[in-house]
This record gives C-alpha cells, sequence and structure tokens, in this order.
C-alpha cells in the first residue's frame, strides 16, 4: 500500500510499504477513505520528538471503512464506517474504567513501554504514528491501517454521513472540548484561548457550547484570527498588541477566569535529538520553550483555572512557579481522552450543534502528503487544516 | 508469611526495593551475594484466576521474552530453556519448593543449572479493593565466563528492566486477553 513516512527532519515521503494484517484477535483493519494533518504531527515533522525510526508512517487523525476484524472482535463488522480515535485503549485498565482514556496501562507494547517510564516515571498510553515513546503503532496517513483493541475505539458513523463532518472526531474536536470541560466554565467567565490553529478554534467553539459569556482568541495569523471571530471570539493580535494588557483592559482588570493553552512547543519545541537510553540524560537535554505558557501564567486572573492541551515533552527553564501558587491557579493538562466524548460530539455533530468543516482549508490526494506537511508548516496563516484522500487523483 | 519475605527491615517498602538487598533475606533459596530483584504490578483480576495461569508453567514463555519453553516433568518439576544467539540455549531443571493455591508459588534451580537461580511469585488482594497485587522475586548468581557473555548479549538491556517487561506482559494478557505489539504478524510475541 501507500503510506506516508517519516525518514528525518523535515523529510517526509510517500512509500510502498506492506499492507497491515490483523496481528491480535481483538484487532481491525480500517481502509482509510479521509485522513488529516495535525498541529502534533509538525512536531515530528520538524524532529522535537524523540524515538522516531526512518520508515515509520504517520498520521492519528483518520477515518475509513472496516475490512477485516479479529475473531475476538465482536463490536465490529465488515464494511462499517468509523473513525479512529488517536488514543489506543484497552477499556480494561485501571484507568480506562476510570474514563482516563489517554493514560491506558496497556496499549503500549512492554518493549516500548520502558520508555516513558524511564522519561515520566510511568509507561504513556499508545498512539497511532506517532513515535516509539506511544508505542510506535503505524499511523493513519495511509491507505490501511491497523487498529489495535479495535473493540473500544472505533466510532462506527452512519454510512451516508459526510467524512469531513466527522473526521475530527477522531483528535481535534474533543481535544477542543476537553480544553474547555478543563476550564470548569461558569456562565459569566471570559475565557482566554492562546493559539488559534484547529485545537485552538474548536476550543472557542467549545467554551461558548459549554457557556462561556466571553471568549477571547490570541494569535498572530489574521486569517486564523478571523475563523476564531467566525466561531464568536474577540481577537487579540499579538505581533500588534501587549496580550497582558489587551486582556486586562477587556476584563475590567479581573482577567480571564480561565485561559487555555492551544499553542503546546509547536512553534519553538525542545531539541531531544537523543534517544533516551538513561532518563536522566535525556532530562538534561530537553528543554521545552514555553513562552506562551509563560504568558497564560501570568495572564490569568487570581484563582482561575489553567488548561492545556498544548503539547510538551520534556522539561522548561524559568517556569512562573511563583505565580502559580501566589495566585492560586488550578492547572488541568493531558492528551485527550478522545473515546469518553465520542458518544456525545457524534450525536451534537449530526444535530449540527457543531460546525466541524469551517477549518479545513485545503483537500490534497495522500499522494500529496509531503506537500501537505510543507504548507501546513511553511503558510499558516492561510493553511489552517489539510485532508489527505487516499485513492484520489493527482490534480 | 508473605508479609514478612518481602519487606525491608526498617520500613514497608519490599526489599527489592532496597538500595542494597540482601538476597538471602528475600525468604528464597538464595545466597547473601545472589543479585536479587523484584517487581509487582496490579492486575484487574481475581487472584485465583492469575495463580492457576501461572501455576501451569507451560503458559510461562507466552509473555516471558526470553524464556523459549518450559517442559513439565512431574507436577512440581520442569526444564526451562532461554533462547540464547548463536543457535545456543540456558537450560535449567527447576523445582517447586513451596505452592500455596492463590498466594504464593516459589521455586528453585536443581543442580547442574546452567545458572543457579531462584524466585517466587506472590499474588494477594490489592490493600484498596483494586484487584491483585503480583510480585515477582528473583534471585541468581550472576554466571561469569561462557554463559555469563550469552546472557549479558540476551539481556541487552538490565535483567530488572526485562522482568518489569515480562509482569507488564502478563498484565496486559490477563487483563485483555492479548499482548498488544506494533509488529506485523510474523514477529509478534506469542500470545
Ligand atoms: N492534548 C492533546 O491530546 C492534543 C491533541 C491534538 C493537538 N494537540 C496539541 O495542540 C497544539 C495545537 O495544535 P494545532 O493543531 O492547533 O496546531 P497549529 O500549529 O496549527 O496551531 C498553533 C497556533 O498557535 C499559534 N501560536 C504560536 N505561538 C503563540 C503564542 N505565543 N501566543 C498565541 N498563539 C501562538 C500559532 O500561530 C498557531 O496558529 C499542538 O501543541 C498540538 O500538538 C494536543
Ligand atoms: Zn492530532
Ligand atoms: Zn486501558
Amino acid at each position: 500500500m501507500r503510506a506516508l513516512t517519516w525518514h528525518g527532519k523535515h523529510d517526509v515521503r510517500m512509500d510502498t510499504v506492506p499492507d497491515p494484517e490483523i496481528v491480535n484477535p481483538r484487532d481491525a483493519i480500517v481502509r482509510v477513505t479521509s485522513t488529516a494533518i495535525c498541529g502534533s504531527d509538525l512536531h515530528l515533522y520538524d524532529h522535537y520528538i524523540p524515538t522516531l525510526k526512518s520508515g515509520d508512517i504517520l498520521g492519528h487523525e483518520f477515518m475509513g471503512e472496516v475490512v477485516a476484524v479479529g475473531r475476538r472482535n465482536r463490536k465490529l463488522r465488515i464494511g462499517q464506517k468509523v473513525v479512529v480515535p488517536f488514543v489506543i485503549a484497552c477499556g480494561q485498565c485501571f484507568f480506562c474504567r476510570r474514563q482516563q482514556f489517554s493514560a491506558c496501562d496497556n496499549s503500549n507494547p512492554a518493549e516500548t513501554a520502558y520508555m516513558s517510564e524511564l522519561l515520566y516515571g510511568y509507561a504513556m498510553t499508545g498512539a497511532f504514528g506517532y513515535s516509539h515513546l506511544t508505542g510506535g503503532y503505524a499511523g493513519g496517513q495511509a491507505e490501511y491501517v491497523r487498529v489495535p483493541y479495535a473493540d473500544v475505539g472505533p466510532i462506527v458513523v452512519p454510512p451516508d454521513v459526510e467524512d469531513e463532518k466527522v473526521l475530527f472526531l477522531s483528535d481535534i474536536l474533543p481535544t477542543g472540548w476537553m480544553a474547555a470541560e478543563n476550564c470548569e466554565i461558569q456562565p459569566d467567565d471570559t475565557v482566554a484561548v492562546w493559539g488559534c490553529g484547529p485545537v485552538g478554534l474548536f476550543a472557542v467553539a467549545s467554551a461558548f457550547a459549554q457557556g462561556a459569556a466571553q471568549v477571547i482568541a490570541i494569535d498572530h495569523y489574521p486569517h486564523r484570527l478571523d475563523l476564531a471571530k467566525q466561531c464568536g471570539a474577540q481577537v487579540i493580535n499579538f505581533d500588534e498588541v501587549n496580550v497582558r494588557e489587551a486582556l486586562l483592559e477587556m476584563t475590567g482588570g479581573i482577567g480571564p477566569d480561565a485561559c487555555i493553552d492551544a499553542v503546546g512547543l509547536e512553534s519553538h519545541g525542545y531539541s531531544a535529538d537523543n534517544v533516551l537510553d538513561k532518563a536522566k540524560a535525556a532530562l538534561s537535554l530537553v528543554t521545552d520553550r514555553i513562552h506562551g505558557l509563560r504568558q497564560v501564567i501570568l495572564a490569568c486572573r487570581k484563582g482561575g483555572r489553567i488548561s492545556m492541551p498544548g503539547v510538551y515533552g520534556g522539561v522548561a527553564d524559568k517556569f512562573p512557579i511563583g505565580a502559580l501558587m501566589e495566585k492560586g491557579l488550578s492547572v488541568k493538562t493531558g492528551q485527550t481522552h478522545v473515546q469518553r466524548y465520542s458518544a456525545k460530539l457524534l450525536d451534537m455533530v449530526l444535530n449540527d450543534e457543531l460546525d466541524t468543516t469551517f477549518l479545513i482549508s485545503h483537500r490534497l490526494p495522500l499522494e500529496e502528503a509531503p506537500q501537505g506537511y510543507r504548507m501546513f508548516k511553511e503558510q499558516q496563516n492561510e493553511v489552517t487544516k489539510v485532508v489527505l484522500k487516499p485513492g484520489a487523483t493527482l490534480q | 508469611m508473605a508479609d514478612q519475605i518481602t519487606r525491608t527491615a526498617h520500613d514497608d517498602a519490599p526489599l527489592s526495593a532496597a538500595r542494597r538487598a540482601d538476597a538471602a533475606a528475600a525468604g528464597l533459596d538464595a545466597r547473601s551475594d545472589d543479585a536479587l530483584l523484584g517487581h509487582t504490578v496490579c492486575i484487574g483480576r481475581p487472584r485465583a484466576e492469575l495463580y492457576a495461569f501461572w501455576r501451569d508453567f507451560s503458559h510461562l514463555p507466552a509473555f516471558m521474552e526470553n524464556v523459549q519453553s518450559v517442559e513439565i516433568q512431574t507436577p512440581t518439576r520442569s526444564h526451562w530453556v532461554i533462547a540464547a544467539p548463536a543457535g545456543r540455549s540456558v537450560e535449567w531443571d527447576a523445582e517447586i519448593t513451596e505452592d500455596v493455591p492463590d498466594e504464593r508459588i516459589a521455586w528453585t534451580s536443581l543442580e547442574g543449572a546452567d545458572v543457579r537461580n531462584s524466585g517466587a511469585v506472590e499474588f494477594r488482594d490489592s490493600p484498596t479493593g483494586r484487584g491483585t497485587f503480583v510480585t515477582v522475586t528473583i534471585a541468581y548468581d550472576p554466571p561469569a565466563g561462557e554463559v555469563g557473555r550469552l546472557l549479558a548479549k540476551l539481556f541487552h538491556r538490565e535483567p530488572k528492566i526485562q522482568a518489569r517487561q515480562d509482569l507488564r506482559r502478563f498484565k496486559q494478557l490477563m487483563e485483555t486477553g492479548e499482548i498488544p505489539t506494533a509488529q506485523p504478524p510474523q514477529a509478534a510475541p506469542r500470545a
């Protein structure tokens, strides 16, 4: 089959690779009909996440048709249309039973789990196409994908629903939703959102859906700020104004009640080019750039809430711990517990309570995926979300 | 009994977590200067089920990466084969020295073992009601010479990390019915 493979920093290619097969009894194979490039993929493209290997298939936002089902999978049937959450969860461990799916204790294979044990103290969950820290599972920017524990994650959707309407149930829609939920929004709240990429935009829409009185979105790309405005947000361009002062003025000196960091290590990142054979060595190398996060902590009102969907991987310098403590802030973060939100968000999407397609700017054949990465990286203003179509003809 | 063998002298941590442990205190058939390793996992299945699966030693190669086979010879005696590089193998006969149903199995290697070792696996109800704590403790005489070199090649990671990985596979298998892998079928672990 054809698949987008990683070969090094800024070097992704279309390769012909072996088709996936059923390995374990609960697996399924999905023929991909739509797949997207995520801001998280840029962290791989820029090689900020360690433990990638040349030839790894990327992609964790995908959907398609079930074409094979393992013998112990009693949920899926061949022919069903499914959206696949990027988090692989077993459904049966201590964490899955508590709906903390992105903390699943079983989905990361034993051969790779020890790396995150060294780095974070505990083994992280498995995920598609996201380095060997999360299991080294082949990703969804491909014609076919093997889906482990496919009786837990995949969301069966109606056969006649358009792909693009439901595709983002795989990651960024629940990520924006959970980002807002982590703000514990009260009816008179002002929520400030840093970053108007797909995650930030869905966080804006979710904050309104969860009852925020006012949402203020921050970025420096005019087109992305326009999209946030379309969602009802007031916007601040950080190239043009002092963000903290603007926020103080817009909230009568109180400050935003909740702040969402939807930036992550994105534009800067950390330089872990070394694989972690020793946690100590790794930890002393890895330094995340937390410019945005510092601003978030300083701008948040006293006693306010901070929600961090933005991805970080290592350690950071000059973390404003005094402001965090003295102001009595609370922080919630984490990879999204996608499966927790699947049913609710699918309902909302099918009932047109949430617009999921407004942020798609480009649709490309899968064969043009390398160009999609380049555009998404280099033209962030116009290129807000790229959807790839396997089998589509080249233009 | 279980408690007394796994505790350090001055606090509640298990002996295997001690910075310098005296293997002879581990309640195994071990000497003071044996290497000692231990690890505990919490598994969300009943104690009796976990004990029963483990007690049939022929199941062990399914989740112990380097164990090629365990041949059951008598109800208490088994022959272990560890596959080593270059078609070689490391082998021993083991005798079960203690078998308390649903609680504890202990074993020791017999005369002539390539690596003298002894170990125990304990099954306890989680003290906070979260399933079963499974603790494996193994003492071994780090081999020198040819066998030592073979083993060093095989366990390119520390034996302690190997034990943790094997126990993780046991947990995965018992909780989910399969052992996750990102490898294609022919390279998959034997589940
Ligand atoms: N927690 C999760 O499960 C999860 C899931 C998906 C994505 N993410 C992460 O969310 C983050 C955003 O993802 P995305 O797809 O929207 O990425 P993106 O790269 O498209 O968007 C990031 C936006 O942040 C803006 N930005 C950069 N620095 C800023 C600053 N100092 N202040 C305000 N805005 C700033 C950029 O201009 C850009 O528009 C990434 O770190 C991604 O890895 C997390
Ligand atoms: Zn994503
Ligand atoms: Zn789980």
